[in-house]
């Protein structure tokens, strides 16, 4: 699992290029389900069926795209200048290694001014977007030849252990959510269920939501589960965060069909997976908020990893956390029928 | 295998204070080449090569690097830390660092932009807010780890960029190390004193000392310097030109270079098609500093590479400057009568 996790946070694919890495992903859920299509927006859609007529379709997503910036403008002397994809923090990027996806990968540095010539003052304010420059080491020419207007960016490739089970990585935001959906339906293939699984490795959550929006339209399931990450806890924040190793998060609120929570929670109690409960007053900014009110509407829940510092190139979860997701998810899976509409009734 | 060397070099750690890993491998290297090697109480290289033994030389590199020292484990088994020389707050948010001997990884951390103030975002944080995270879980398993006083470097993987260009940390100063020891590997006019010293970067102190020792009638200090051509500056600000050759220093925040000596340096280097320039400000400083004052007064200049980004997990140097710089001082041992 840590070599899956591994591959899939080193596949550079910024939301609006997930094209770069969509079809490596659909290769990886081949050996794990019935069929695998990828559509029009990108979408890795793989269908796990469980063999009987009209079954009830369960539909389980994560995200692929990952934050990143785009060439924005080639300054002179083949400096070139960007525009962020998604919520990057511009106070982690000073310093940074990039890699620049024109005609071909090219890394730059993100400069930054050296202590020795910074006026006074100046090392208290933060740098903006707009006034850093990716430099490639390259002349005017080559750079010109080589990188347009509008082409990806990506942040380092920094895959990384830490102690215990920890792993850190620049797009654990969300491949360790892929990585549960590959892992659900390999387990699954131990049991016998009764309904059909969709797997959808969506695109564009970082902007939007908008690849779980046209898939789940598209599947049109009769349940939706989406798995993204939730904050960890950390020196300088524990507010609506969990502590790595604390397990899966499952979160209940306006957002959540509350049986899906409700089963979720007894499955966990029933197979001893370890828990927390996320209360999340609305917005969870997941791509559940997306589903739910997709066509007449979609009952959905939303189980999370727990990610400290999301949204950089040192994105840290704990490899235990994402295997108590895959673990839930499997058992609520296994343990579904026909009966969905007793149950899921308000 | 300048290059080479350059970029083997910046990958190994040694922050002031803990150059022994610097040290070793130089020493590895170069006692081929050398007739006396003698390391000093605070850890510097001193590397004689024999020649005619009426004058003393002395060339110079800084084996340290800035970096970080661990100062305190939390409760919760994260790192306190405090800099060793001087880093830029703003580089080191979310960088990946190296902790100690056993090199235990680690990075930089900060709450993230979702749960940031408004005012947060646009401030940047002290030091003593940010803190390193190895993956422990308490301060008990932290300390099977890392240690009160373990050196912590930045880890960056040392690249050639397009065709000229190098991506390292520590180009300040393991190119001049580098330098120092292709250099030992040719025959010298006069004694010629190889040093590499330690503890530039929290004051030129290594420096002094083995100038003390010596007593060199003329030194020469290979270094790496500040270099501002980039975008967002005006051109009088950009202190040295990336790929404009080797940097000669008239003046810096600690040294007045004595003009003779200077001048012959750029003038030969000219002569020699060896490209050079000079830097075109006084900010910054080097080992130059302490030792053209040692004892009564030494002839000392310096000679320096052109490093964008200095003093950050990311420096990019031109392949084409490092070689310049090698031939420049190359040229003043071969050359040394006419300026000793």
């Amino acid at each position: 699992m840590k070599d899956l996790l591994e591959k899939l946070s080193n596949m550079r694919g910024i939301s609006g290029f997930e094209y770069r890495i969509n079809g490596e992903i659909a290769e990886l859920f081949k050996p794990y389900c019935d069929e695998v299509s990828i559509d029009t927006l990108g979408n890795v859609i793989a269908v796990k069926r469980c063999g009987k007529e009209n079954a009830k379709k369960v539909l389980i997503e994560a995200h692929i795209d990952e934050i990143g910036l785009l060439v924005s403008g080639i300054e002179e002397n083949g400096f070139i200048s960007f525009v962020n994809v998604g919520g990057v923090d511009p106070r982690t990027l000073p310093s940074a290694e990039v890699v620049i996806h024109g005609k071909k990968d090219i890394k730059g540095v993100i400069g930054a001014k050296p202590p020795h010539l910074q006026s006074a003052g100046e090392e208290s304010k933060s740098a903006k977007l707009c006034d850093m420059v990716i430099d490639t080491g390259l002349s005017a020419r080559e750079v010109e030849e080589n990188i347009s207007i509008g082409d990806s960016i990506t942040l380092p490739q920094s895959f990384g252990e830490l102690l215990g089970s920890k792993y850190s990585g620049k797009s654990i935001d969300d491949r360790a959510g892929v990585a549960v959906l590959a892992e659900v339906l390999k387990s699954l293939k131990k049991f016998n269920i009764d309904v059909d699984v969709y797997a959808v490795s969506a695109v564009r959550e970082e902007v939007g939501g908008y690849g779980a929006m046209t898939a789940s339209y598209a599947i049109n399931p009769d349940i939706a589960v989406a798995i993204d990450v939730c904050h960890g806890v950390t020196p300088d924040n524990s507010y609506s965060a969990y502590e790595l190793g604390c397990g899966c998060v499952v979160t209940c609120g306006p957002n959540i069909h509350p049986k899906i929570f409700e089963r979720l929670m007894e499955t966990a109690k029933k197979y001893n997976i370890k828990t927390e409960i996320d209360v999340d007053g609305g917005n969870t900014g997941t791509d559940a908020w997306v589903m739910q009110v997709v066509r007449s509407g979609i009952p959905t829940g939303l189980l999370s990893i727990p990610l400290k510092y999301m949204h950089t190139s040192v994105e840290t979860a704990d490899l235990s956390d994402i295997k108590a997701t895959a673990d839930l998810l499997t058992f609520f899976i296994q343990g579904l029928d026909d009966e969905m509409e007793d149950w899921l009734c308000l | 295998m300048l290059i080479e060397k350059t970029k083997k070099l910046t990958e190994i750690n040694g922050v002031s204070g803990d150059e022994g890993a610097v040290r070793e491998y130089i020493k590895s290297q170069i006692s081929e080449y050398a007739d006396q090697v003698f390391t000093d109480t605070m850890g510097n290289i001193i590397a004689l090569k024999k020649g005619n033994s009426e004058k003393k030389v002395m060339l110079s590199a800084h084996m340290d690097e800035v970096g970080f020292i661990v100062s305190g484990i939390t409760e919760k088994g994260y790192i306190e830390f405090k800099s060793v020389g001087g880093i830029d707050t703003r580089v080191i948010i979310s960088k990946k660092v190296t902790i100690g001997k056993k090199r235990v990884k680690g990075i930089i951390g900060m709450k993230a932009i979702h749960l940031q103030k408004r005012a947060e975002r646009e401030s940047v944080p002290q030091l003593k807010e940010l803190y390193i995270d190895i993956g422990a879980s308490s301060k008990d398993e932290a300390l099977k780890h890392v240690s009160l006083g373990d050196y912590i470097a930045f880890e960056t993987t040392a690249e050639i960029l397009g065709s000229d260009t190098l991506k390292a940390k520590a180009i300040d100063d393991r190119a001049g190390c580098a330098i120092l020891m292709e250099l030992m590997k040719k025959p010298v006019v006069y004694d010629t004193y190889f040093c590499f010293t330690t503890q530039e970067e929290v004051g030129l102190r290594g420096a002094r000392i083995c100038a003390h020792r010596i007593e060199p009638d003329i030194a020469l200090v290979v270094e790496s310097t500040t270099c501002s051509d980039v975008y967002g500056y005006e051109e009088h600000e950009y202190v040295t030109n990336m790929g404009g050759g080797a940097v000669v220093t008239f003046m810096d925040r600690t040294t007045i270079v004595e003009n003779s000596f200077r001048k012959w340096l750029y003038d030969s280097a000219k002569n020699n098609s060896i490209p050079v320039q000079y830097k075109r400000t006084t900010a910054g400083g080097n080992d130059c500093g302490r030792i053209h004052l040692a004892k009564g007064g030494v002839r000392a200049a310096s000679v320096s590479v052109p490093c964008r980004y200095l003093h950050s997990p990311c420096g990019l140097a031109s392949i084409t400057d490092i070689n310049a710089v090698y031939k420049l001082a190359e040229m003043f041992l071969d050359k040394i009568c006419e300026v000793i």
